[in-house]
């Protein structure tokens, strides 16, 4: 009796130290997450006005909303284009990096440095410079130059081209030679997502393998029946990182036209408004994906 | 010796398995090349655009206009460096001692929050520990630009419980000072802070918990362990979360904008760089006209230098710490 009121004793201490831990993360979240979270909510469904003194917020129902989806002349096609974009993209860089990890994850000579090389864009294109080249017009006139220039000449126009007279093709041709046109952006945005997979690809044994090849099992064999299974827990990991990833891009569509609404025009209610819809659509889509995906993830353990 | 005895064993093995040891060999080495020639492309795709910036920023404006010069400057000059260091365009030197103090305090704060937040998630029971996880969660997935109206207001008219108001009769603006975002980090809300708590928490709940019991046995209390044993331990990881915090805090523009846009700061003035380099193109040249244009070849190589220039510590940072950025990442065995 006496002994199990210790026990309670010391584990009250241990959860006390525990929130003390913690307490900073709670503090942080409750003052900077949740209220401006509710605030933002509210603020949608609002009418706010600047003044000197402060601010008004006056309850106007779901005007933002209609402003936004009705009047606001690009919204809807950002948003559109912005998700159909993050779909392939994020796919892309799934599969780029799977195979990319793997390829890495052998022994040859000068790998670290190659592992280096692949990570630098985690360092350098974030922040930004990432959205520094897409957003600068100047950049944009050059671009626009150089495609006038070499357009027809590269390979994969090239081998659009002819598969497009042998009529293959289609939309979704068409958006898989837009992925391999855009294969740096898919290079620089996956660094974080090869680690990822790499540190699963190291936790897999080799004596799998070796018994495995024993049995006659090829190199692709194996790479099907053991290495995906494996690591599949990472490809959720990987999904929810890259869309997370995608949506705090500073070249993100959406999010600009809501910091130009915000900044440059003062509408906070239409911009929390617009930011509500981004994240709701974001957060169902991350929601239905991973649903789907971890259905059919394998758990070893 | 051996080494000739070993070619003939091969040829001798390789007969005696109908040579399948020689079409493996081939096959290893035909790999090897394909892997070779695959990412060495690779690797050229992502380093191409910044050894390309390192060329272009060391030309003169006319090798820009000229065919023949690709890749290797014919005049080579340092001007554009200075251009851009210049007071009024980028004002370097500044920006950089700014940046530096930013970043760094910013960096250290957030870590030592993070730290303390992931060992407490990692080693102790309490109840709601599987509520407040999926809240870090949930930290991770929320974009911040999500609750930046909010936010912006928010600290705008900052005041606490009203008490400010009593007093002077008025709200606190704290925009354009840059407490609010030493307080957003203070409470682990910075940048891609749930993602360092969720890393530290995983790397601490792969060490043993022997060697804690160990110390409470002898009288150790949880933060005199939590320094002592568990921090040096530790060490690893914090680094390389210490090293993204900083490095990506330098590149940030969202909570640089948003907070510290009194600050100069390297990152800031890097977006602005060609409108202010027009602006001052067409004062030095003494035109009426308030911008002057410059070509786009002119405006990119400007730009390229700017980025040179920001990213140039980052790169060093990389050289020297390459091995905390990928290989503890690595070794953290992230999983859901």
């Amino acid at each position: 009796m006496k002994k199990a009121k210790k026990l309670a004793g010391l584990e009250k201490r241990k959860a006390i130290s525990g929130y003390i831990f913690i307490a900073p993360f709670i503090i942080g979240f409750l003052v900077f997450m949740v209220k401006p979270f509710i605030d933002s909510l509210m603020m949608s469904f609002q009418l706010v006005e600047l003044s000197g003194e402060g601010y008004t917020r006056t309850f106007n129902g779901f005007t933002n909303y209609d402003y936004v989806f009705n009047v606001d002349s690009q919204f809807n096609r950002l948003l559109t284009e912005e998700m159909i974009r993050m779909v392939i993209y994020t796919l892309a860089i799934i599969v780029f990096s799977f195979f990319i990890s793997i390829i890495l994850n052998q022994k040859f000579h000068g790998r670290g440095l190659v592992r280096a090389v692949f990570f630098l864009p985690v360092i350098l294109s974030s922040g930004v410079i990432l959205g520094l080249e897409d957003n600068n017009s100047y950049m944009q006139v050059m671009k626009d130059t150089v495609e006038a220039t070499t357009q027809g000449i590269s390979v994969s126009a090239a081998v659009e081209s002819i598969l497009k007279t042998m009529d293959i093709g289609g939309a979704v041709f068409d958006k898989v030679f837009e992925v391999i046109d855009n294969i740096y952006d898919v290079a620089i945005s996956s660094g974080m997502q090869i680690i990822i997979f790499l540190s699963g690809l190291q936790t897999i044994s080799s004596s799998m393998y070796e018994a495995a090849s024993i049995d006659g099992c090829t190199k692709w064999e194996s790479l099907w029946k053991i290495t995906f299974p494996m690591i599949s827990s990472l490809f959720l990991v990987n999904w929810i990182y890259t869309v997370v990833d995608f949506c705090m891009r500073s070249d993100n569509q959406v999010i600009s036209r809501v910091q130009f609404t915000m900044i440059s025009q003062l509408r906070y209610d239409y911009a929390s408004a617009m930011a509500w819809i981004y994240f709701l659509v974001v957060v169902v889509f991350v929601g239905i994906t991973s649903l789907i995906i971890s259905k059919v993830v394998y758990y070893n353990d | 010796m051996t080494k000739g005895k070993a070619k003939v064993n091969f040829w001798e093995r390789n007969r005696l398995s109908n040579g399948y040891l020689m079409r493996k060999k081939v096959m290893a080495v035909g790999v090897s090349i394909v892997r070779f020639i695959l990412l060495f492309g690779l690797c050229f795709l992502i380093l191409q655009p910044i050894l390309q910036k390192i060329s272009v920023s060391f030309m003169e404006e006319q090798d820009l206009y000229n065919p023949i010069v690709i890749n290797i400057p014919e005049h080579f000059t340092t001007e554009n460096y200075r251009l851009c260091a210049d007071p009024q365009i980028m004002d370097y030197s500044n920006g950089l001692k700014n940046s530096l103090i930013v970043s760094f305090t910013i960096a250290i704060l957030q870590i030592a929050m993070c730290t303390l937040v992931g060992y407490g998630f990692a080693r102790f029971k309490f109840p709601l520990k599987k509520f407040w996880f999926a809240m870090v969660m949930l930290v991770i997935v929320i974009p911040p630009q999500t609750i930046s109206s909010s936010l912006y207001l928010h600290f705008k008219y900052f005041d606490i419980l009203g008490i400010f108001k009593l007093i002077t009769g008025e709200t606190v603006n704290l925009r354009g000072s840059a407490l609010p975002y030493y307080l957003i980090s203070a409470g682990c809300m910075g940048l891609k802070n749930g993602l360092y708590i969720y890393m530290v928490r995983q790397y601490f709940r792969n060490i043993p918990i022997d060697l804690e019991e160990a110390a409470y046995i002898d009288g150790c209390g949880t933060l005199k362990t939590f320094v002592r044993i568990m921090l040096p331990q530790a060490k690893p990881i914090i680094t390389s979360c210490f090293l993204f915090a900083f490095v990506w805090q330098w590149t940030d523009g969202f909570y640089s904008q948003m907070f510290l846009s009194q600050i100069r700061l390297v990152s800031t003035s890097l977006s602005t760089i060609v409108d202010r380099i027009a602006v001052y193109l067409a004062r030095i040249s003494g035109s009426g006209v308030e911008s002057a244009t410059i070509s786009p070849a002119r405006s990119n190589q400007i730009l390229s230098t700017g980025t040179l220039m920001i990213v140039f510590p980052l790169i060093f940072i990389y050289l020297v710490a390459q091995r905390q950025f990928v290989e503890s990442l690595s070794s953290t065995g992230i999983k859901m």
